[in-house]
């Protein structure tokens, strides 16, 4: 892609990161006393470290087992597989528990238009029934397109829509901060490398 | 860039290759889901216009599409107006005017998925022209390896028979060689054809001495017809001089793959013995023809179709 | 009518110079360096080569019989548009020209309606079946200049024996078409490791050469004159270079596509460059373009053979064998052989029109004060671009199609009267 970005901000660091995840995980549990049904579900790529961490948590608060971790590569179920170029990879969908019965928590890193998710449901829906799908993301950016909304937030952050939110993780980027980026426009340039 | 119709494996790139296998990995867990199906390709119309009788391609394909939610349409050259002198280009534009997106065809003449793509827009999927190519078969088959054999680069790789006539050959030929094996050649000379060795490939003129080299055989059926023309003597013959024949697997190596398109004269180019072998991954190849089809179908939905382009 | 300031090649006589050409009553009157005598039209000719009016002896006019391919009309205007003041033309049309009725009308209708001079070629058996002897002498009677059964060999070479020892007696060259048709059974294009890839049943080099030695050996044992057709191949050279060495006469022709092209052409499944012979290997090509420049081969000759578009746009191995050939013949061999340095301009110059004139004995091919003027310019300049819709031929299927080739033809005159003139044919 041609689009040059530039960081903008950090609104969460690592500190703050692993917070909010604590507090998702208490919530989790609060609302989903029957832990037992309990199951996790990451969207690829970067939902899926934070699915685990946040299974981690819960089985150390409850002190059990952490609830199974699945993967789901929702790729084949995007809407818009009409966009000129070459299409996104398709990964693995690694689930290996049935999902249905199941206490589901659907977790990804950044919740923006809703399109993921809608696509994760469909895909959640062609796997099984589960008994109930929540939906738990790190950052919400607003700007939903359709009605969805997230059960679990690790933290809320108004953005525009020229902005890109990007997380950072340890597992698949070496780092844990999440960053606000912006495109740069060519004006934007105080000098012109030769 | 991907291009916009799957015509010859001699005409991939090597990543292109690999991103082909590496989505067929994805698209093979449909088989082991409740629903059957991915809803990618919804809407989307399946053309598929075979001038030649095959039920296992032609339904590897329909499945394929179907799993993937396409609508298919299966047109048996035999029962259109094409026998009614219709040509073949006419009958390409007829279904591009009924909404078409894909025209899957098989042909017994080389070159007409290449004469399509320049008259018709819809993307064209070459399911074999007479001896030229047969990528899906092709890349199935370096599947098949892939998975079983944990990598293509650097094996020694065997194509056992009528060289000259088969399709698959050569797009065996093209893939291995892309993916960085070695590969090798071996059956009556009057079936291999001239000038394999610009294509990188090695020729063997005893079997035995082949089957020592190689790590991978891929059995190629044998045609009653070619000694009618004069290119064997017998069946009888060819079975005793070329044949993956029980005897011939005892002596085999353990870790030697077997494969072979389908369907088996068995008895002839190999024995059924052979055929239901450990070693053997016949079974296993129609189950990944259908990932890798569903893959390529996958992989050339993205290009929107511009209206005017030149393919 | 003076066609002044041109360069006047004539192989016969060797004269290569700026000369002035004065034509009258359908003849050469005067041949000189600054004619000043008047003339009713004078043709401006600076810049450009004179010669004598081109000769094509290998064209295919598909009339009778095939006239949605060409006929005799527009293929003479393709003739006359590619600089070409005569063809010969094969018998191959339906039915084939085995007899001496059908010699005259093909005759007959180039009279009324050719727009250049047309000789033809009768049949070497009847109907070109290969059994038995057609009427030759009748048909000798009639004005045919030659026999062949071009499109197909005689495959019993007792049969052929005794065609070439007939035809001598007639005092008729044969013109051979050599391909052993078991050797090319099914064959769409030349064996080999291009033909491997594309998958192509291949027709292999030997289909030719087996044929040439047994057409030459029957020759060399009957005396009789044999003329090889389009050759294709390295060997086929090499057994007529041997066969001239010991005097045997033969004589031997070879197109431009076999020239400029090798099986490569087909890499694109293009129908085009489909054509019988095949387009051989690079090697053969070099060793026809040796051929010519040494004379071990004597003449071009197009092989002009157009089929409808509908029948060439059809699967490869489905489509006819054939490529047309009269509108780019004299911009690739005066043009592109010259400029490449294959050929001098009189060696050019002898090969499209004195050399093609002697191996089928037909009068012309010279400039003399006398002679019938049928005079052919040529501008070795002129830039153009190949475009297979702007033929005159009925037939599009050029293997040249968009190339750009630098020399072109700019008049074309047969017996005195200009047929062509910058690229705009002339009403009769």
């Amino acid at each position: 892609m041609g689009v040059r970005m530039r960081e903008k901000a950090e609104i969460m660091d690592a500190d703050e990161i692993r917070r909010a995840l604590s507090r998702m995980a208490h919530e989790i549990v609060e609302h989903n006393p029957d832990t037992t049904r309990l199951a996790f579900v990451g969207v690829h790529r970067r939902g899926v470290p934070l699915a685990r961490r946040l299974a981690e948590q819960v089985g150390r608060i409850e002190g059990h087992p952490a609830p199974p971790v699945g993967a789901l590569d929702i790729t084949l179920y995007r809407d818009d597989l009409t966009a000129v170029g070459p299409l996104p990879v398709v990964r693995r969908t690694d689930i290996e528990f049935d999902v249905t019965g199941r206490l589901l928590v659907l977790v990804d890193d950044v919740l923006y238009t809703g399109r993921t998710v809608r696509a994760a449901l469909d895909a959640i829906m062609d796997l099984g029934r589960p008994a109930r799908v929540q939906l738990a993301v790190l950052v919400d950016r607003g700007h939903r397109e359709l009605p969805i909304r997230a059960d679990f937030v690790g933290k809320v952050v108004p953005t525009a829509r020229r902005e890109h939110v990007e997380v950072r993780l340890a597992e698949t980027d070496g780092q844990e901060r999440v960053v606000i980026l912006e495109r740069v426009e060519p004006d934007d340039e105080p000098t012109r490398r030769p | 860039m991907w291009p916009k119709h799957l015509l010859a494996l001699e005409e991939l790139e090597a990543g292109d290759i690999r991103q082909i296998l590496d989505t067929a990995d994805a698209m093979r867990q449909v088989f082991e889901r409740p629903v059957k199906k991915f809803p990618t390709l919804r809407g989307r119309v399946v053309v598929n216009l075979f001038y030649e009788p095959s039920t296992r391609t032609r339904t590897s394909f329909e499945l394929a599409a179907k799993a993937l939610s396409a609508d298919v349409v299966n047109v048996a050259v035999a029962q259109s107006s094409v026998v009614k002198g219709e040509s073949l280009v006419d009958t390409a534009r007829t279904f591009e005017s009924l909404g078409a997106d894909y025209v899957v065809i098989r042909h017994a003449s080389a070159g007409v998925p290449h004469l399509l793509a320049r008259t018709i827009r819809a993307r064209v999927v070459n399911a074999g022209d007479g001896a030229h190519e047969h990528p899906t078969q092709g890349l199935l088959d370096l599947y098949t390896i892939r998975r079983r054999k944990g990598r293509v680069e650097g094996l020694n790789v065997l194509i056992l028979g009528d060289v000259l006539h088969s399709r698959v050959a050569r797009s065996d030929i093209w893939g291995l060689r892309k993916l960085g094996a070695s590969v090798g050649v071996a059956g009556p000379a009057t079936l291999l054809p001239v000038g394999l060795e610009a294509l990188g490939v090695r020729r063997f003129h005893r079997l035995d001495e082949a089957l020592e080299w190689a790590d991978v055989v891929n059995v190629l059926r044998i045609q009653r017809e070619r000694m009618q023309r004069g290119y064997l003597p017998s069946l009888r013959e060819y079975r005793l001089r070329w044949g993956l024949t029980e005897q011939r697997l005892r002596r085999l190596r353990e870790g030697v793959l077997i494969m072979h398109p389908g369907p088996a004269n068995v008895g002839v180019e190999i024995d059924e013995a052979v055929l239901t072998d450990a070693r053997s991954a016949v079974s296993e190849q129609v189950t990944n023809g259908v990932a890798v089809r569903m893959a390529v179908l996958y992989l050339m939905a993205g290009r929107e179709r511009e209206d005017g382009e030149a393919p | 009518m003076l066609i002044r300031g041109g360069r006047v090649i004539d192989p016969a006589s060797g004269t290569d110079g700026e000369l002035d050409v004065l034509v009258e009553d359908g003849r050469i009157r005067r041949l000189a360096a600054l004619i000043r005598e008047g003339a009713d039209q004078v043709v401006d000719a600076r810049g450009a080569w004179v010669l004598p009016g081109a000769i094509d002896i290998h064209v295919h006019l598909r009339e009778p019989g095939q006239e949605h391919k060409e006929r005799i009309e527009t293929g003479t205007r393709a003739a006359a548009a590619g600089g070409i003041t005569a063809v010969a033309c094969m018998p191959n049309t339906t039915p084939a020209i085995d007899s001496a009725p059908m010699v005259s009308h093909v005759q007959q209708v180039a009279r009324q309606r050719g727009a250049v001079r047309v000789y033809v070629i009768g049949a070497l058996t009847k109907g070109r079946q290969g059994h038995e002897l057609a009427e030759m002498g009748e048909m000798a009677e009639a004005g045919a200049v030659a026999f062949s059964d071009d499109g197909d060999t005689v495959m019993d070479a007792a049969l052929m024996r005794s065609a070439l020892l007939y035809a001598s007696q007639l005092g008729r060259p044969v013109v051979a078409h050599c391909l052993d048709a078991s050797l090319a059974r099914g064959g769409v294009m030349r064996e080999g490791p291009v033909a491997t890839r594309l998958g192509l049943p291949g027709i292999p080099a030997e289909a030719e050469t087996v044929i040439v030695a047994r057409d030459v050996a029957l020759a060399r044992a009957t005396g009789a004159r044999l003329h090889l057709a389009h050759l294709s191949t390295a060997e086929s050279v090499r057994i007529v270079a041997q066969a001239r060495a010991e005097g045997v006469p033969v004589t031997a022709e070879v197109t431009p596509h076999h020239l400029f092209l090798t099986d490569e052409a087909l890499s694109g499944y293009d129908p085009a460059a489909k054509v019988n012979p095949p387009l051989g290997s690079e090697e053969d090509r070099q060793a026809l373009r040796r051929a010519l420049a040494e004379g071990v081969i004597d003449a071009v000759a197009s092989d002009h053979a157009p089929h409808a578009p509908e029948e060439k746009a059809a699967e490869l191995d489905q489509a006819p064998f054939g490529a047309v050939g009269l509108e780019t013949m004299l911009a690739l061999v005066l043009g592109h052989l010259v400029r490449e340095g294959v050929l001098t301009p009189m060696q050019a110059v002898a090969a499209v029109s004195l050399r093609p004139a002697q191996v089928l004995g037909l009068p012309g091919g010279r400039l003399a004060e006398g002679e019938v003027a049928d005079i052919t310019l040529f501008d070795p300049g002129a830039a153009w671009v190949v475009e297979p819709d702007r033929l005159h031929s009925m037939g599009r299927n050029t293997p040249f199609a968009g190339w750009r080739l630098v020399g072109r033809p700019v008049a074309t005159m047969v017996g005195g009267r200009l047929v062509m003139r910058d690229g705009q044919l002339l009403g009769e």
